[in-house]
């Protein structure tokens, strides 16, 4: 299967006077489709990876394909754009605009790239919504909902422009677990529904485990990397 | 940009008390201007109207000997050419003579006129409280100074004596109060052909008198009645000319009055940008997730300028008619005893309409600084969970 992210050579120092070095020559691919996810101590440098990934931080050196395009050389507007259609993101707050309903904040990154929202994004709004149990409270502003609500609204928002990636980082890092199990069960029900391809950082070895494969970063390398 | 600006109407709706705070700042900075503005505006008019509004704003005189215009009717009609920038062209036979009356002896100017021109120009008709024009030959009105230093009745004869030693007799038909008490007690106003028999003119005038229809361009007409009239030996004053001190200090309240508009504007940019300034920081981590999303860094500019925008248009709109209103409490409450306004308002719409595109303007402006630091925001800073 043909690889959607592919990272060669990467190295990632931060500082000008004091330099650290959080990546060192890292070569990683993932493949399509796949659930993927990322364990490792903090510090370890999971986090600077997944947003070189993510296209949100620039490696030092070395290469960033993402669904075959180059990312490292592209300037920041094309990055936008990239990320805008390719990459979905999950953070571990949501960071929902309260100031907008669930529908409206799920509907934000599709009026970034249009002028005009048709009605059949509309509705496939109202069945992301639906898929991640909110059809109740999607009129809802994002301050009148539960942590979990607001972070499946979140899960919603990263899958409106029907992206190829989503990344996550610790989605569920701040909710209890009967909300992490959800969240969880909803992630991998969307993979196997849309085929979409998930990296997803988490210290829940219980949760890293439900992947396909496990890619354990330590000091900065990859330390082990287990395929099911 | 259509996303930017449902942002930009979402953040001031749901931040109630602070657009409320900015848009009334805004406010009171516009409603000053409009007020300070105006109210200058209208003392100057105000001044302007009195000091020379009832007199003559380009002179001509002669600079003959005998200081006579004899073809004067020629100049009039040269002048006239000039309406209506020119108004108001009239002739006059001026000179000074004594009133004798029982109990002294007092300089007095006598003033001949064609009353229907003069009138315009000097008011007599709506100053006479007693009696009415002259309208024959040896008849006058006098001022009410005058009438009663001199114990005069309409009806009464005056008489004067000319520098040449000749006296006449004069009969007084109506009494005058043109608001200035130098004019109530020193002129005694004529026909021409009387004041022409007295003074011993002839024919000729000793000046014709006109006013202008924009009062500041008197001197840019003066300038071109000089080359335009065919008459010699001519002398063409205008009233700016000669009232140079009052010139320097209506420029002096313009200044002022500019720079305080110019400091309130400066007050309320950078209220508007401290605030929208903390505003974005208030507001770092949604844009942050944002440009994650790839909002372009121009579009969460932009969210800000609209912020700025539509705060400077609520702020005009609240401040012209917060001037408005202090407008008219200050003609309704800031009264001269018999109850007219201390000072009348002139409404100058132009003005108004451009203090309100100036707080817009500026509301913009201060948008920027928060628009950049917006652009300048790194996604990852923020996100790094927390």
């Amino acid at each position: 299967m043909a690889n959607i992210i592919q990272l060669e050579e990467i190295n990632k120092i931060y500082g000008e006077k004091i330099k650290t070095q959080v990546l060192f020559d890292l070569n990683l691919s993932f493949e399509e489709n796949s659930f993927n996810s990322i364990i490792g101590a903090s510090g370890s440098g999971k986090s600077t990876l997944l947003n070189i990934i993510g296209t949100l931080d620039k490696p030092t050196s070395g290469r960033v394909f993402i669904d075959g395009n180059r990312t490292d050389t592209l300037n920041k507007e094309e990055l936008a754009v990239l990320r805008n259609k390719t990459i979905g993101f999950i953070f571990q707050f949501h960071y929902l605009l309260p100031e907008f309903t669930a529908r409206e904040n799920v509907l934000i990154p599709y009026r970034i790239g249009n002028y005009k929202v048709p009605r059949e994004m509309e509705e496939w709004a109202d069945e992301l919504l639906d898929l991640v149990g909110l059809t109740k409270v999607k009129n809802n502003l994002a301050t009148d909902m539960s942590g979990g609500q607001q972070q499946r609204t979140a899960i919603a928002r990263a899958l409106i422009n029907r992206p190829k990636l989503i990344l996550a980082d610790e989605p569920t890092g701040n909710l209890d677990s009967d909300s992490t199990k959800t969240i969880y069960s909803t992630l991998r029900d969307i993979n196997e529904k849309f085929k979409t391809t998930f990296v997803i950082i988490t210290h829940d070895q219980r949760i890293a485990e439900q992947a396909d494969r496990i890619v354990e970063i330590k000091d900065g390398r990859i330390n082990l990397d287990i395929r099911k | 940009m259509k996303l930017s600006f449902s942002i930009a109407l979402r953040f001031l709706r749901s931040g109630r008390g602070q657009t409320a705070l900015i848009a009334i700042g805004i406010a009171v900075g516009v409603s000053v201007q409009i007020f300070i503005g105006l109210l200058i505006q209208g003392l100057q008019i105000d001044l302007v109207d009195t000091t020379i509004g009832s007199s003559s704003q380009i002179t001509i005189t002669s600079t003959n000997e005998e200081k006579l215009i004899k073809d004067w009717e020629r100049t009039v009609y040269e002048a006239k050419l000039f309406e209506p920038e020119i108004i108001n062209v009239s002739p006059a036979v001026d000179g000074p003579a004594s009133i004798d009356y029982e109990t002294d002896i007092d300089p007095v100017v006598i003033r001949g006129f064609n009353l229907s021109d003069s009138d315009p120009i000097y008011g007599f008709t709506d100053g006479l409280y007693e009696g009415s024009l002259p309208t024959q030959r040896d008849e006058a009105i006098i001022g009410r100074e005058l009438a009663v230093k001199t114990g005069t009745k309409p009806g009464d004869r005056i008489t004067l004596l000319t520098p040449d030693g000749g006296f006449t007799r004069l009969t007084v038909t109506g009494l005058f109060d043109l608001g200035v008490s130098s004019l109530n007690e020193n002129w005694v106003v004529t026909t021409l052909d009387t004041a022409q028999g007295i003074l011993g003119a002839g024919n000729s005038v000793t000046s014709v008198e006109m006013q202008v229809s924009e009062v500041f361009d008197a001197d840019i007409l003066a300038e071109k009645l000089e080359y335009s009239i065919s008459g010699k030996d001519l002398r063409i004053d205008n009233w700016k000319d000669q009232n140079a001190s009052l010139l320097s200090g209506l420029n002096g309240q313009s200044v002022s009055s500019y720079m305080i508009q110019v400091f309130v504007l400066v007050a309320v940019l950078l209220g508007i940008s401290s605030v929208l300034a903390i505003s974005v920081v208030q507001r770092s981590k949604q844009l942050g997730i944002l440009k994650a999303m790839g909002i372009l860094d121009s579009d969460a500019s932009l969210i800000f300028v609209f912020q700025g925008l539509m705060l400077g248009l609520l702020g005009a709109v609240l401040g012209i008619a917060l001037g408005f209103g202090l407008l008219w409490s200050f003609t309704k409450f800031a009264l001269n005893p018999d109850g007219t306004p201390v000072l009348p308002i002139y409404i100058n719409y132009g003005f108004i309409a451009l203090s309100g595109s100036f707080a817009v303007i500026s509301a913009m402006i201060a948008s920027l600084i928060p628009a950049r630091l917006s652009s300048r925001l790194n996604p990852i800073e923020v996100i790094k969970n927390g």
